[in-house]
């Protein structure tokens, strides 16, 4: 690690709720190490704030280690920033230079509304989990975990796929705000497990249908998800959900 | 405060199935009549809200973040330890259960421990079912590696991510159960209060997080699951609003808190590395399964590791501890890291880090096996500190985990306050002194899935199935004294006093903590900080700015709640670490120690659970003590050498 400092200026997005009109708000920030994460970089300015008897910036976090899925915003345009494969809390400020300036703003979809400043209401994805993101098993006595074999390559496929952290960047950087990748993710983990192909037709149809329900738009296949996505899942698991979904209109039994 | 555990007579094996025979039930019929409020949504709270919703409770489920699925059992990375024995490397239930007992330096209840490796074998078999993708062998059987302070390999795990995969396991079934119905999901609102009714828990205060409103919210139990205190230090591993509240109110209403001196500090994170830093990223334990722990043998040696020859290194676990070497308990690695760094040997910039070194194992396996172990956990530490692990070592450093202590419940995990019961990290039940890597994940689950199902039934049952409701003037008094303490922390909101921030006073009382009640206490430093911290707090009550109102969104507002109850209950941590004059575990008092700086265990006047009751504001907590006795795992000094 070397510890230098740089001076940037951000461009942070405020809102006070909803329905109020936002804009921009300009900081100069001097000294910010470049050790330092992104979001103690908005700590720092909003320690700053404080002490100015200004309101700081409001801004979802919480495990800070990038798996929580909590922290997001837009960075110059792009959901989590400039780095591959990268949540928010996890850039850090090496990545930028001395006299950059940084424009922050929400995670925008229709799906998402804006609860204030750089926090957006991200409930839809919970809904669509609830409309079938799981296997019915109750707790109880289940049978013994080994009686259930499966191919190593299947289990990292499903790894791969239920990585997803529900952050919501793929939404946000969709030109039709669908968070596909996020279902994709879900059904194709259950879909690639023994444990979830019982009720995988069910699955596929009442979650994608939560989600139209929810505003949210169609796959255009832009490819601008699994682009901005910090675990890597692929548009291979909406193409999964697809297939899931349209082989299952046809043949589902109601 | 009377303390019955309420173990059940008999041997061992068979105290569990007794228990869960004389338990009264609650007829089927009859389970649609009542409410349960659990506070919390990590794998305690998701995992028994989701069990209670499918017996057919009406559950109402409270989270901070803005869902159940950012709970911090997420961030856990190594695995879930169960006794299945698939490796046939002499695993069993007993094993399990004295490795416990024996990791937690013998400070914790025997009948408890038991029972959490009975059920051990169980949670693996339900989280197949609903789909957690454990690792598997290219058999397609269930994978194991091995975990710190055992030599038997038993833990199960999903890549470095067994937390994320275990807990959305349990989210997805509890989401299941809020499409039914059974459970209501409130986000975004937190606990600010308990509301007790002649004695008795009946629903607690929260505030919407969203709009600030305080609200009221009954049930015929409350079960909190509201993780560690950790944060108390200000800088450690757990997440930005992982928080003591909800258990310090409740222990402010009657609850017992018990050993809230045993704080586990482990040896494998990212050392501090500026005054801006927020937090401390771990790196899972299961890296020393392939990690060498090393420092140069000489003080003050700045060379770079690469520079370094093989002969001027020191091992020291492995030269130290031979039979588990670079995998003692995170106990015993902490506080040879400390030792270590003290002795001059640290490396780094600060000289407060020691080398976890991987070049040996890329050697004998080759990058790719290593990778596919460690992967993302390489990749977050190159993220944050700009080296790359596959070529030079990892620098790592101890730092506040997981926290031991917590409200002190029977064996039905009720607290000392009758319907209010604590369950995973909240409670103090399972890991003693010392918790073995893996049983974080384990004790959740089976606190959540397989204990408390059984045990609230037993209380439900002999309370009457009526509606309950808001209307006692127990919820109003508590509202509005929720409501007086938001009103004095923005006291000085625009008064144009120059305070301080609310995280200023936060690493004020977390620097306190760490120095003087941190890897190694004593009297002389622990008596200081009782001095300190009600300073700070005075300072904190009098000066502290929080900027906004509390009738919208403020982020500030939160943390000044949650540092206010900190620098209540950092007080009552020293306290304990005070009375208990002697080391064992986490806990390590420099004045008892061996010859060769070793916890050294005082069983003759500490093998006890130190039990601390609220006095009143101002009045010293009034300690109990439950004793502990040893039938089965015969307590001795623990030796891992």
């Amino acid at each position: 690690m070397s510890s230098k400092t740089i001076n940037i200026n951000v461009k942070i997005w405020r809102q006070n709720g909803p329905l109020a009109t936002g804009a921009f708000e300009e900081h100069a920030l001097k000294d910010i190490s470049t050790d330092s994460s992104f979001l103690e970089m908005i700590d720092v300015l909003n320690e700053w704030l404080t002490i100015k008897g200004l309101e700081p910036i409001a801004f979802d976090h919480d495990c800070r280690e990038g798996i929580c899925g909590m922290c997001g915003a837009v960075v110059n345009g792009t959901a989590h920033g400039p780095d591959k494969e990268t949540t928010l809390c996890q850039l850090h400020m090496r990545r930028f230079k001395n006299g950059d300036t940084i424009v922050i703003e929400p995670f925008r979809s229709q799906g998402f509304p804006i609860v204030k400043d750089l926090i957006v209401d991200r409930s839809a994805l919970d809904r669509i989990i609830a409309a079938g993101g799981y296997v019915s098993v109750n707790t109880g006595s289940p049978q013994d975990g080994n009686t259930i074999l499966i191919p190593q390559h299947v289990a990292e496929q499903a790894m791969d796929a239920a990585a997803c952290i529900g952050c919501g960047a793929c939404a946000a950087a969709c030109p039709n705000g669908t968070p596909m990748l996020f279902l994709g993710a879900k059904v194709s983990q259950l879909a690639l497990l023994p444990q979830g192909k019982l009720e995988a037709k069910k699955r596929a149809i009442n979650m994608v249908l939560q989600m139209d329900k929810e505003g949210f738009g169609n796959c255009g296949n832009e490819r601008e998800c699994e682009n901005v996505c910090p675990k890597g899942i692929t548009i291979r698991n909406i193409a999964r959900l697809n297939r899931e979904f349209l082989k299952a209109s046809f043949t589902i039994d109601h | 405060m009377q303390l019955d555990a309420k173990i059940p007579e008999g041997p061992i094996a068979e105290k569990w199935d007794k228990c869960r025979f004389s338990n009264k039930l609650v007829n089927p019929a009859n389970k649609r009549k009542y409410e349960v409020i659990i506070v919390g949504t990590g794998l305690a709270g998701a995992s028994a809200a989701a069990t209670l919703g499918e017996l057919g409770y009406n559950v109402k489920s409270f989270c901070i973040q803005d869902s159940p699925r950012r709970a911090h059992s997420i961030a856990a990375q190594g695995g879930i330890n169960a006794a299945k024995n698939y490796q046939g490397d002499g695993d069993s239930i007993f094993r399990l259960f004295y490795d416990t007992v024996k990791g937690g330096d013998f400070r914790a209840r025997e009948a408890n421990v038991y029972r959490l490796a009975q059920v051990a074998n169980n949670i693996i078999d339900q989280c197949v079912a609903q789909g957690v993708p454990f690792a598997r062998e290219y058999g397609g059987t269930l994978a194991n590696r091995s975990f710190g302070g055992a030599q038997v390999s038993r833990t199960f795990y999903a890549r470095g991510q067994t937390g994320q995969q275990l807990l959305l396991g349990a989210y997805s079934a509890m989401m299941r159960q809020v499409a039914t119905g059974k459970v209501k999901m409130y986000t975004r609102r937190e606990m600010m209060d308990l509301v007790v009714v002649d004695g008795v828990a009946k629903g607690i205060i929260v505030r919407n997080l969203v709009t600030g409103e305080i609200e009221k919210y009954s049930a015929h139990a409350v079960v909190l699951a509201t993780g560690g205190y950790g944060n108390v230090y200000f800088l450690s591993t757990n997440a930005m609003a992982s928080n003591v509240t909800a258990a310090y109110r409740s222990y402010k209403r009657g609850a017992g808190f018990a050993n809230p001196c045993y704080v586990q500090i482990h040896p494998t994170c990212i050392p501090v590395h500026g005054d801006y830093q927020s937090k401390l990223t771990l790196m899972s334990e299961s890296l020393r399964n392939d990690g060498r722990v090393w420092v140069p043998k000489n003080v003050g040696d700045k060379r770079k590791a690469a520079d370094i020859p093989e002969s001027e290194r020191d091992y020291y676990l492995e030269r130290k501890y031979p039979s588990f070497g670079n995998l003692v308990p995170r106990d015993v690695a902490s506080r040879n890291a400390k030792q270590a760094c003290d002795e001059g040997k640290g490396i780094g910039e600060t000289g407060l880090g020691v080398y976890l070194d991987f070049a040996d194992a890329i050697k004998r396996d080759g990058l790719d096996v290593i990778l596919r172990k460690y992967g993302n956990l390489f990749h977050m530490y190159q993220k944050i500190t700009d080296s790359d692990p596959t070529k030079e070592p990892m620098m790592i450093y101890p730092a506040i985990h997981y926290t031991m202590g917590g409200l002190w419940v029977d064996y039905h995990l009720m607290t000392t306050v009758p319907g209010l019961y604590a369950t995973g990290e909240c409670n103090f039940s399972d890991h003693g002194a010392n918790r073995l890597g893996a049983s974080a994940l384990m004790q959740g689950l089976a606190d959540g899935y397989f204990v408390l199902p059984y045990t609230i039934g037993n209380y439900l049952a002999t309370v009457p199935p009526v509606p309950t409701s808001t209307d006692d003037p127990a919820f109003e008094a508590t509202a509005n004294e929720v409501k007086e303490q938001i009103t004095k922390l923005m006291k000085n909101t625009k008064s144009g006093k120059g305070g301080q921030t609310v995280d200023h006073y936060h690493k004020e009382l977390g620097k306190i903590m760490w120095d003087y009640c941190g890897m190694a206490r004593n009297k002389e430093g622990l008596e200081y900080a009782l001095k300190r911290i009600p300073e700070i707090r005075a300072e904190f009550w009098e000066n502290v700015v929080v900027p906004g109102s509390g009738q919208e969104l403020n982020q500030s507002l939160e943390r000044a709640g949650r540092v206010a109850d900190f620098l209540e209950f950092g007080e009552l941590l020293v306290r304990d670490a005070l009375n208990r004059e002697e080391s064992c575990g986490g806990h390590f008092r420099e004045e008892s120690q061996t010859e060769e700086n070793e916890a050294k265990r005082d069983d003759a006047n500490f093998s006890y659970v130190a039990v601390w009751e609220y006095k009143g504001q101002g009045t010293v907590p009034a300690l109990h003590k439950e004793p502990l006795t040893f039938e089965y795992v015969i307590p001795s000094q623990r030796s891992y050498k």
